[in-house]
């Protein structure tokens, strides 16, 4: 029976290459498939680009290239990736100079573009789509001249199509990130645009494997000191066969644990609605989803529906909103608590009297409670040390910046102890993000696939 | 029945999208899932989540591998890339739920510990 293996080579932006290449070499696999974007991350690239016009793509994407070119000149492994970010065609170029650096001849290489929508706000709306907010139902003019980017989550046909011309890498803007791992399948399998069924699985597999190791063991709530190898987590390989099922494994040797435990966490990993996880290709019903252990590291998934797919598509924007500015200090046992909590209320009062008005002021104890809030349980004993975090929200860079300077001073004239000032650390820009939908032909139309050749 | 503490009954996992956090709640067996309907409302974890979670908290259920899926509207106060928070995308919802205090039948802590 035919069977298509694809291997999980990245989970984000800044995830390690070497998972990628131990799958490469020992994971018999035909396709490795690469999930670089984030809402974050776009913000992140679109400050690139402003920077440098040639810009815009992970800059990762060529030590990626030079570590699995020769797998694919080798191995014949297709790569997938939506590392082209806010500039595809420029991805496409860095990965045809590398190639052409390499010596490597006869190489596909494809780009996928028209995700980005930037340009097209004002003809959308002039057309009379509202945009309006996805979980707030506001209207975009809030935002609409404070937008960094803006890109429609387009879903697999292109890449197929990129396929289907003889591609050996295909690197797109935003694509969804199942997107890359469905894609090979109908290449593969030929499944028509309305087998839902195993669109669905293909698009569920994706969802397994575009987290890197979330599926393999990685951030295990369970006994996760049970968990061997984290130094060298083996990333999941799906096998899929032709009506959609799946077994999902990793490389023997590398790190990790794949069992119906540790894949059913990343099963519902920011889904909401698990009846209807929509994406561009296909509504997928997860509520039939059958899970089974069938050997040492196999888990074998079956039962995966799907349903018609949606007229439009989601359409992701970012906006420029203000900026943040923090401050760590920390305090020695006895009353350690207490200084911190003491230093709070001396720069609470500080503020009100020089009428720094910030938007938001925020009070963190580290090593209590700044990552549980109001849910810290309290402390049996008194601590040995505490750190105060506070942060606040400014519309302007010179706002933000000056909240540090009030903190120096307090290690002579405050409570006793303040130390491991961590320094002024510069401001960073906050992003506000805006979901929309947009009718899906209005951004299919555009879409090209460029396939270059070195 | 005993108070235990959703930590030593179930694996949580839990993410970010926009302002909504969702938390995946798995249960061991049936027994403990059966409890889990009954008891682990999306009430009760809206409750739990005073002055974390603004809005709304939905439950899903998913019979098929025993576990509930927790949506919980305006949790990150702002967003991921907007949010002053730590915890900025979520991730330590889930541990945080685990913090949780059911009462559950002795019997069914017996079998669990089997």
């Amino acid at each position: 029976m035919k069977t298509v293996r694809i291997g999980a080579a990245q989970g984000f932006y800044g995830d390690s290459i070497e998972a990628a290449v131990a799958t490469a070499a020992k994971g018999n696999v035909q396709y490795l498939c690469f999930d670089a974007l984030a809402e974050l991350t776009m913000a992140i690239l679109v400050k690139d680009k402003r920077k440098n016009e040639q810009a815009g793509y992970t800059k990762d994407l060529p030590l990626q290239m030079k570590a699995l070119l020769p797998f694919v000149r080798e191995k014949g492994i297709k790569l997938l990736t939506n590392a082209g970010g806010i500039n595809p065609l420029g991805a496409q170029q860095e990965i045809l100079k590398v190639a052409r650096e390499m010596g490597m001849s006869g190489l596909k290489v494809a780009v996928v573009s028209g995700d980005n929508v930037l340009d097209r706000i004002h003809e959308f709306l002039e057309k009379g789509y509202p945009l309006n907010h996805l979980e707030t139902g506001e209207n975009i003019t809030t935002v609409q001249d404070r937008l960094e980017f803006a890109n429609a989550y387009i879903g697999a046909q292109p890449i197929v199509e990129a396929l289907r011309a003889g591609a050996d890498i295909v690197v797109t803007g935003r694509t969804t990130d199942t997107a890359q791992f469905l894609a090979p399948l109908i290449y593969e399998y030929g499944w028509k645009e309305d087998e839902w069924d195993q669109l669905a699985s293909g698009i569920f597999m994706g969802h397994l494997l575009e987290c890197s190791a979330q599926s393999t063991g990685g951030n295990f709530s369970g006994n996760w000191k049970e968990i061997e190898g984290f130094d060298k987590m083996g990333y999941p390989i799906a096998e899929v066969v032709e009506n959609g099922e799946f077994i999902i494994s990793k490389v023997e040797d590398q790190g990790g644990l794949v069992t119906v435990d540790t894949v059913k966490e990343q099963m519902l990993y920011e889904i909401h609605d698990p009846s209807a996880y929509i994406t561009p290709d296909v509504i997928v019903d997860l509520t039939g989803v059958h899970l089974e252990n069938i050997g040492p590291n196999q888990v074998k998934v079956s039962g995966v529906k799907g349903k018609p797919r949606t007229d439009s598509l989601k359409v992701v924007m970012g906006y420029e909103d203000g900026y943040a500015a923090q401050v760590i200090v920390g305090f020695a046992w006895p009353d350690a608590l207490q200084k911190a909590k003491k230093v709070d209320e001396i720069i609470r009062t500080q503020l009100e009297r020089y009428r720094w008005n910030y938007e938001e002021v925020r009070t963190d104890y580290l090593g209590y409670n700044s990552l549980s809030g109001p849910l810290a349980f309290q402390p049996e004993q008194e601590l040995n040390e505490v750190y105060l975090r506070m942060a606040v929200k400014a519309k302007t860079k010179q706002e933000a910046a000056r909240f540090s300077r009030l903190f120096p001073p307090l290690a002579l004239n405050g409570p006793p102890t303040m130390s491991g000032f961590t320094g002024n650390s510069s401001p960073r820009s906050l992003l506000g993000m805006w979901s929309t939908l947009i009718p899906r032909d209005e951004v299919e139309s555009h879409v090209k696939v460029d396939v270059l050749e070195v | 029945m005993a108070f235990v503490k959703l930590r030593d009954i179930a694996q949580t996992r839990s993410g970010d999208k926009g302002n909504m956090v969702n938390i995946g709640v798995f249960a061991p067996n049936p027994a403990i899932y059966q409890t889990f309907l009954k008891k682990l409302t999306p009430e009760r974890v809206k409750e739990h989540f005073t002055g974390i979670v603004e809005g709304e908290v939905i439950r899903y259920e998913l019979p098929n591998i025993l576990a509930l899926n927790f949506v919980c509207k305006e949790a990150l106060a702002g967003g991921g890339s907007a949010s002053l928070r730590l915890d900025n995308l979520g991730k330590c919802f889930g541990a945080n739920l685990m913090r949780l205090e059911l009462d559950v039948d002795d019997s069914i802590l017996q079998n669990l510990r089997k």
